[in-house]
């Protein structure tokens, strides 16, 4: 579905309180949150929102007329469903303006239960075509996708006029380079993934090591990266390791790197997105205002006077700074990256 | 319980996959999934080809199913999702919800359809779902343990079978970048589909030399195979209707010959697992995921 009169919504990340009050102040038409549990993709320690935090932080964006999303974008197994259950119940109390699921089991139980409650499929979901959008749209009557970001420019375009509901695309933040909702490789190395557990890569299974040659990073006790003396140390998330294949030591998969989409902005407007979202839910909340501000200011003038955007200086430095690797990438966006 | 030989995870030469099956005509699989599941640039077999390789497996008594890419993007691709689920003969292995899609709103095949292991069944409301679309078995997503294998089969609908993949390397992700591609240096349109001289991927080793992951073009898959040859007992108790081996071209026949022993209870797990060991240079399997462990994990059971 293409959006109506090029109107984008950006869609920031709200880890805490703080987080969804820089998001708010900044620009953002809506943020995105989570509980304080494993029923979303960033169960990370100390983040996101108990009751009180939820209820305030709803109260500040509804009475400035921003948007909250609630994302329940894990997989329930069995004996755990009806935490999920629980959540969206509350979800549904707080007035949320929409939940985010990946779960078809969970998509059912609102449905039946929320009629009412908007529903957008996660990221998490992996729907990266027509058919699958319109499975989940005739079963459950999503109102948006959130695309996996594995997709050309021209591919998104292509799905875009083909969904029956909105499109949402990443703008900006870490890079997952697999298909999301279907990667097993952190549970493959650390027992908890992004589906069972909203995790990847989980910081209890993180150890660095000093060694005579060099700092180490170990996940779980696998070797995922060795830094030469004053070479940056990035978070050793799996997918962003340096392995062997073949004769060569290299990112075998992908250099710790951000997406970044400012140049190709216009783009995305032209062809119909309804919201670009920010990464970052684990960030911090000066993370959030940057970022915000920046992807802000450019959609305000891709709006209003696309065919003379050009990214500003100033704002690909920021983002920079704030990136993985300190260096960005347009990802699968750009063919050539794939 | 039957036994399956699942998709092909590799790409083959064509002469290779014909002489494969050939083979596989004669040997104690009860049920064959076919086609290519990972890249759609690999088409040294065309959409005829596998049919006429369906049909003669079917002639050779084995059940045949058609399965379907995990990852789908381009219009080409989902135009031979469709022919595929169309085919109006052989039921299909769904491995996207695309293909659910066009599996349910399907009337030439009526019969239903396989949710296969990149189908995200991990509760039973879901598995409803799917029972309710067409889905008569379900593949369980390998990252999952037996106790949540337990909690699933106790409450699953009247007809539903479930399979389990019990031997073979686990794919793991797939991406819209070609790590194979990457490993020589070039992107995925330049990569003149390097990944057929792979006949069992590359090993992906950490710098202390640990076989971590096996690439596969698009696809990462575990670096050791998985091995639930000692749990057949447990899974058979648990409900498991299939069990499934996943295609290498080394020593496929002997795997499949020393699954189906053990499986009519010719053979011990713990003999079967001494033959198993003979045929590996070295032992490294794994079965973490079963035992609700990191999935690299090898828990032994019989000693070995």
């Amino acid at each position: 579905m293409v959006a109506s009169n090029n109107k984008v919504e950006l869609i920031c990340p709200a880890g805490s309180l703080p987080s969804l009050r820089a998001a708010i102040d900044n620009g953002a038409d809506a943020v995105y949150m989570g509980f304080r549990d494993e029923t979303n993709a960033r169960n990370f320690p100390g983040l996101n929102f108990d009751e009180t935090d939820a209820i305030e932080g709803i109260k500040y964006a509804h009475d400035q007329g921003k948007k909250v999303l609630l994302a329940l974008n894990t997989y329930p197994q069995p004996e755990h469903f009806k935490r999920w259950e629980k959540a969206l119940e509350y979800a549904a109390k707080l007035q949320v303006n929409a939940v985010i699921l990946a779960d078809p089991g969970l998509m059912r139980f609102a449905t039946e239960n929320f009629p009412e409650l908007r529903l957008h499929l996660s990221v998490q979901g992996s729907a990266t075509n027509q058919h699958a959008i319109a499975f989940y749209h005739e079963h459950f009557n999503i109102s948006r996708v959130v695309l996996p970001r594995v997709l050309s420019a021209s591919q998104v375009k292509s799905v875009i006029v083909n969904s029956p509901v909105e499109v949402e695309v990443f703008g900006f933040g870490s890079l997952c380079v697999m298909v999301e909702g279907r990667c097993a490789l952190s549970s493959y190395v650390t027992g908890e993934s992004p589906n069972t557990c909203g995790v990847c890569s989980p910081a209890k299974s993180v150890r660095w090591e000093e060694t005579s040659t060099g700092r180490q990073s170990r996940l779980n006790n696998v070797l995922i990266d060795k830094y030469s003396e004053g070479e940056a140390a990035g978070y050793p998330t799996l997918c962003k390791g340096r392995f062997q294949v073949g004769k060569n030591v290299f990112y075998a998969m992908e250099e710790p790197t951000s997406l970044n989409t400012l140049e190709i902005l216009p783009e995305l407007v032209k062809m119909g997105v309804s919201a670009i979202k920010i990464e970052g839910r684990q960030r911090s909340p000066a993370y959030v205002k940057q970022v915000t501000r920046v992807m802000r200011d450019a959609l305000d003038r891709c709006q209003s006077d696309p065919d003379n955007y050009s990214p500003a200086e100033s704002g690909v430095a920021i983002l920079d700074k704030v990136s993985e690797g300190r260096s960005h990438t347009l990802g699968a966006y750009h063919r050539p990256w794939q | 319980m039957k036994l399956s030989l699942g998709p092909v995870q590799y790409y083959w030469p064509a002469e290779t996959i014909k002489q494969f099956y050939d083979k596989v005509a004669n040997l104690p699989v009860d049920i064959v999934y076919l086609g290519e599941v990972v890249c759609s640039k690999r088409r040294e077999l065309k959409f005829d080809d596998w049919i006429a390789i369906a049909d003669k497996l079917s002639e050779a008594g084995k059940e045949v199913i058609l399965s379907t890419m995990t990852l789908l993007e381009a219009d080409s691709e989902l135009k031979r999702l469709e022919r595929i689920c169309k085919n109006g003969r052989y039921l299909v292995e769904a491995n996207d919800m695309s293909a659910v899609y066009l599996a349910q709103n399907n009337e030439q095949n009526n019969s239903g359809f396989v949710a296969g292991p990149h189908i995200n069944t991990y509760n039973n409301e879901t598995m409803k779902l799917l029972s309710e679309c067409g889905a008569q078995r379900w593949v369980m997503p390998f990252e999952l343990n037996k106790e949540t294998l337990h909690q699933l089969n106790e409450n699953r609908p009247d007809a539903m079978q479930t399979e389990v993949l019990v031997y073979g390397r686990i794919p793991l992700s797939f991406s819209a970048r070609c790590f194979t591609a990457r490993a020589h240096n070039v992107g995925k349109d330049q990569c003149e589909l390097r990944c057929i001289t792979d006949d069992n991927g590359l090993p992906l080793i950490t710098q202390d030399g640990q076989h971590l992951f096996t690439v596969n073009g698009i696809q990462l898959q575990s670096g050791a195979p998985v091995n639930l040859l000692a749990e057949l007992d447990a899974m058979a108790e648990l409900g498991v209707d299939v069990i499934r081996i996943s295609p290498e071209l080394l020593d496929f026949e002997q795997v499949i010959e020393v699954f189906h022993q053990v499986v009519n209870n010719e053979v011990s797990p713990q003999l079967a697992m001494e033959t198993l060991t003979n045929y590996s240079e070295e032992q490294k399997w794994c079965n973490g995921f079963w035992h609700g462990e990191p999935g690299m994990d090898w828990k032994s059971v019989t000693g070995i």
